[in-house]
């Protein structure tokens, strides 16, 4: 869309600007989404501080939340989280094969965190600490599970970018895709460090 | 195979119902039946279902809140009829569990699906071509959003005959809407109609912030735009921090009701004050999202028709930024009765009273506007004075309900009830129909009955005295909200006058069907060529109604607040002449994936209601597709050619000679 205006007697050729427009507009609209959606996530933790004691006779946080593991999980994200941050560097210097390496290695990285989050949840099933033992289970499992259904569309996200990108190349549609993507991994990053300060280390001690 | 569903989920033996779905039946037959007839079913998906012109989505909104309108005045005729019957012993008409359905039915409907699109609608009209932008930011964006809240639209209208609605209030306070009290589908149908038509109304939020901040046409810094631009850009941020509130809360109500979480249960830890507090940290500021619009088309309509420039353009502004930002510290006074001690009641009481200045501020510069200007009496200017008398008047009941030790004694009566209607009525019906017959000529190129326009507001004011004040009085007597019947036949009354009111507000809005209809008669004798009727002030009225697609063929330059006003006040004036030079213009093809999308969540929020999975499925992955669709998508938009805008222009031009 052309945001410039044209005087009827300088009229110029706009079209390459029109579409670095157009990008940096996408760009900026997705922080506004990240915006409102951080506010989504700042309501799940009000819910959590203000539940986090209602344990209703159930396990308690000291009870069943494991540090060590948790702390591998909070590894692998933020690991992912630099690699995501060479697929960048990658795409600014042009190289798509790079892009691709880096994308792939922080997929990898991403399903390894899932893969342990679903382990975690299971396993807390099974011992009789679901969602519906507790309003506290409930405030648990709906902050860090929103998280890591964030975490899984991310995955798709970069499955199918990865797709895309290996098909067209970096291109005006691709290039801010990617970065609108590479907000959102590192969005889910801070979040996730905030889920490890005041859930986790808080709950722990 | 089908969840829930049976044929007992439809009410075969409550008449008012069965009757209301088969005229609703044969009123949706003669439509598609018409529509087949005369042949336009392909004129209706390339020129509306699939369009991503934001004056054409605006329509759309429009007439959906219009419809709405009326189903939602239905629930309220009901509604004060019941209550004019049964009174001392006396039944009435309706059944408790029909009349719970009824109230919580009428909140939702005119909020959510009236108040809302119409908003959203003359936004959508309106700000593109006063920033002088060719579009919004994300044209499908735009387009997905209007179908998702045509999902929630439909959820709430399919409750009547499939299943029923919530029995709850509107806002589904917990626990009554847990599963353990309300075990039917009627929440369900709450919950998926609001979740959808929300997550719309965030992406409009987000859409519109982007386009005000980005899209300005040259020399439109940011005070130099309209006010209606700036009442917009700060309910789309009350919209952007709200409405994910909105999104947590309903999800946090439906994981207690499908996976047997304890969110707001009564036993298990779970918070029912939390479930209050999360619905009125959305549910405050949604209240400034639909009014502050309203106090943008006053300033607009003011300046307009009294020839001035509006009186205190930035005092405007920052007492509309100053709501903004207050908006979201007075939530708690919707509860002062919860408990949360002195000191809590005391602050957020200050806070409530404290909007009173600005918004204060704001009713003097439409007075002082006004003062010593030429003002004409139209039908938006009548609008616009009725607004400043019954909204001051509300907005004085208002403050009386911040007082905490007051709101002891008013909580939950009708005092409640005839506050908010007054400043809802008073403020946004009164707004939206300013915007609507102000800007209709913009739309369609063709001025609305101003007669008609005039009986609808005397009736729709009349009306709203008759039947709220009342309302006040018998809140001074004990009379709660939400009454099926009551034992006071003293209060009787009141309450037949009170529905009096009601049906003379019904003349109102028989008043505007009326007009549309005889102004759509007489289109041709009222037909507007200049795009400029009212002798405006602001871009919209610089270009021809209705717009081309691209609304400018060539995008104009601002110097000053009121730029349109200042270029016909040039020595010589304003002249619309051809322009000699004209360009390609870069715009976004219509594109059918909104629509499939939206079809995919009805399925989908049908099916979750109904508890049908494998719908479910279909409907998750149907949507989901789509999306890929348009994701790999490269054919997105297109240029119209240089000739194609001029051979436009030309016709335009040649019209207008022709007038002259």
């Amino acid at each position: 869309m052309a945001t410039d205006t044209i005087k009827q007697h300088d009229a110029h050729a706009h079209d390459g600007h029109e579409h670095h427009d157009a990008g940096a507009m996408k760009v900026f609209g997705f922080w506004i989404y990240l915006m409102s959606d951080l506010v989504i996530f700042g309501s799940l933790f009000a819910t959590f501080g203000v539940l986090a004691t209602a344990t209703a006779g159930g396990p308690t946080s000291q009870e069943i939340f494991e540090l060590p593991f948790v702390l591998v999980e909070t590894f692998l994200l933020l690991i992912s989280s630099f690699t995501f941050g060479l697929a960048v560097l990658a795409q600014n210097a042009g190289d798509r094969g790079a892009v691709l390496k880096w994308l792939a290695v922080t997929f990898l990285l991403g399903a390894g965190f899932i893969s342990m989050e679903i382990y975690e949840f299971h396993h807390l099933i099974a011992e009789g600490a679901g969602p519906d033992r507790s309003a506290f289970l409930s405030a648990f499992f709906t902050l860090v599970g929103t998280h890591g259904l964030h975490v899984t569309f991310g995955l798709i996200w970069i499955a199918i970018m990865f797709f895309q990108i290996s098909k067209r190349g970096l291109d005006s549609v691709t290039m801010p895709r990617m970065l609108c993507l590479s907000l959102f991994w590192h969005f889910l990053d801070i979040v996730w460090i905030c889920v490890f300060s005041f859930v986790y280390l808080i709950g722990a001690m | 195979m089908f969840g829930k569903l049976s044929l007992d989920s439809i009410p075969f033996h409550e008449p008012i119902i069965m009757v209301t779905a088969a005229a609703i039946g044969i009123i949706g037959a003669l439509v598609v039946g018409l529509i087949t007839y005369y042949g336009k079913w392909g004129y209706l998906w390339t020129d509306w279902v699939t369009s991503i012109d934001h004056k054409k989505i605006g329509v759309m909104y429009f007439l959906v809140a219009l419809v709405m309108l009326v189903r939602g005045f239905a629930d309220a005729i009901m509604m004060r009829t019941q209550q004019a019957l049964a009174a001392g012993g006396a039944e009435g008409y309706l059944p408790p569990h029909h009349f719970d359905q009824i109230f919580t039915a009428h909140g939702v409907i005119m909020i959510f699906f009236v108040a809302m699109p119409m908003v959203i609608g003359l936004m959508n009209l309106v700000v593109p071509l006063q920033i002088g932008a060719r579009d919004v930011a994300f044209p499908f964006m735009n387009n997905l959003s209007f179908w998702l809240f045509a999902v929630g639209m439909i959820l709430v209208n399919m409750s009547l005959v499939i299943g029923e609605f919530a029995k709850t209030g509107w806002l589904a306070y917990a626990p009554l809407s847990e599963l353990q009290y309300s075990p039917d589908v009627g929440v369900d149908y709450w919950i998926w109609a609001l979740q959808l038509s929300g997550i719309g109304t965030t992406l409009t939020g987000i859409n519109f912030f982007v386009t005000i901040l980005k899209m300005r046409t040259k020399g439109m810094s940011l005070f130099r735009m309209p006010i209606f631009t700036w009442t917009a850009l700060c309910t789309n941020v009350l919209i952007i921090l709200s409405f994910p509130i909105l999104t947590v809360t309903i999800a946090l109500l439906t994981l207690d009701r499908y996976l047997g979480m304890h969110f707001f249960t009564n036993d298990m830890g779970g918070s029912q004050m939390m479930y209050v507090n999360l619905i009125w940290a959305w549910g405050h500021p949604e209240v400034y999202i639909l009014i502050l619009p309203a106090f943008g088309v006053f300033s607009e309509v003011i300046a307009t028709f009294t020839k001035k420039r509006l009186f205190g353009y930035k005092t405007m502004v920052w007492a509309t930024a100053a709501i903004t930002v207050l908006s979201f510290i007075v939530w708690l006074h919707h509860f002062f009765t919860m408990g949360a001690g002195a000191n809590v009641n005391a602050f957020f009481g200050i806070m409530t009273m404290i909007i009173a200045i600005p918004t204060g501020v704001k009713i003097f510069n439409w007075l002082f506007t006004m003062y010593r200007g030429r003002i004409q009496f139209t039908t938006p200017v009548l609008w616009t004075i009725g607004f400043i008398i019954t909204f001051t008047l509300g907005g004085m009941t208002g403050v009386m309900l911040a007082v905490p030790g007051a709101n002891f004694v008013l909580h939950n009566s009708l005092f409640v009830i005839a506050h908010f209607h007054n400043v809802i009525i008073g403020g946004v019906v009164f707004g939206m129909m300013a915007g609507f017959t102000y800007w209709f000529p913009k739309a369609f190129g063709f001025t609305l009955s101003e007669k008609w326009g005039k009986r609808s507001f005397w009736c729709w004011l009349i009306g709203f005295y008759v039947a709220f004040m009342p309302l006040y009085a018998l809140s001074f007597f004990g009379a709660m909200r939400r009454m099926q019947s009551y034992e006071q036949t003293e209060w009787q009354p009141l309450m037949i006058v009170a529905w009096f009111g009601a049906v003379i507000i019904a003349c109102g809005i028989a008043c505007i069907v009326i007009q549309l209809v005889v102004s759509i008669r007489d289109r041709e004798k009222n037909r507007d060529l200049t795009g400029d009727p009212w002798d405006g002030r602001t871009l919209e009225w610089s270009t021809s109604s209705p717009p081309p697609n691209y609304n400018f063929a060539y995008l104009p330059d601002v110097a000053s607040i009121d730029s349109y006003w200042e270029m016909k006040q040039q020595p010589g004036g304003f002249k619309r002449e051809l322009a000699t030079k004209f360009e390609d213009i870069h715009m976004p093809k219509n594109t059918a994936e909104g629509p499939i999308m939206s079809l995919f969540a009805l399925f989908f929020g049908f099916a979750l209601i109904w508890h049908i999975w494998w719908l479910v499925g279909v409907g998750a992955i149907g949507m989901f597709v789509t999306f890929m669709f348009r994701i790999f998508n490269n054919d997105t938009d297109y240029h119209v050619s240089a000739a194609e805008v001029e051979r436009t222009e030309r016709e335009y031009h040649k019209r207008l000679e022709m007038q002259a």
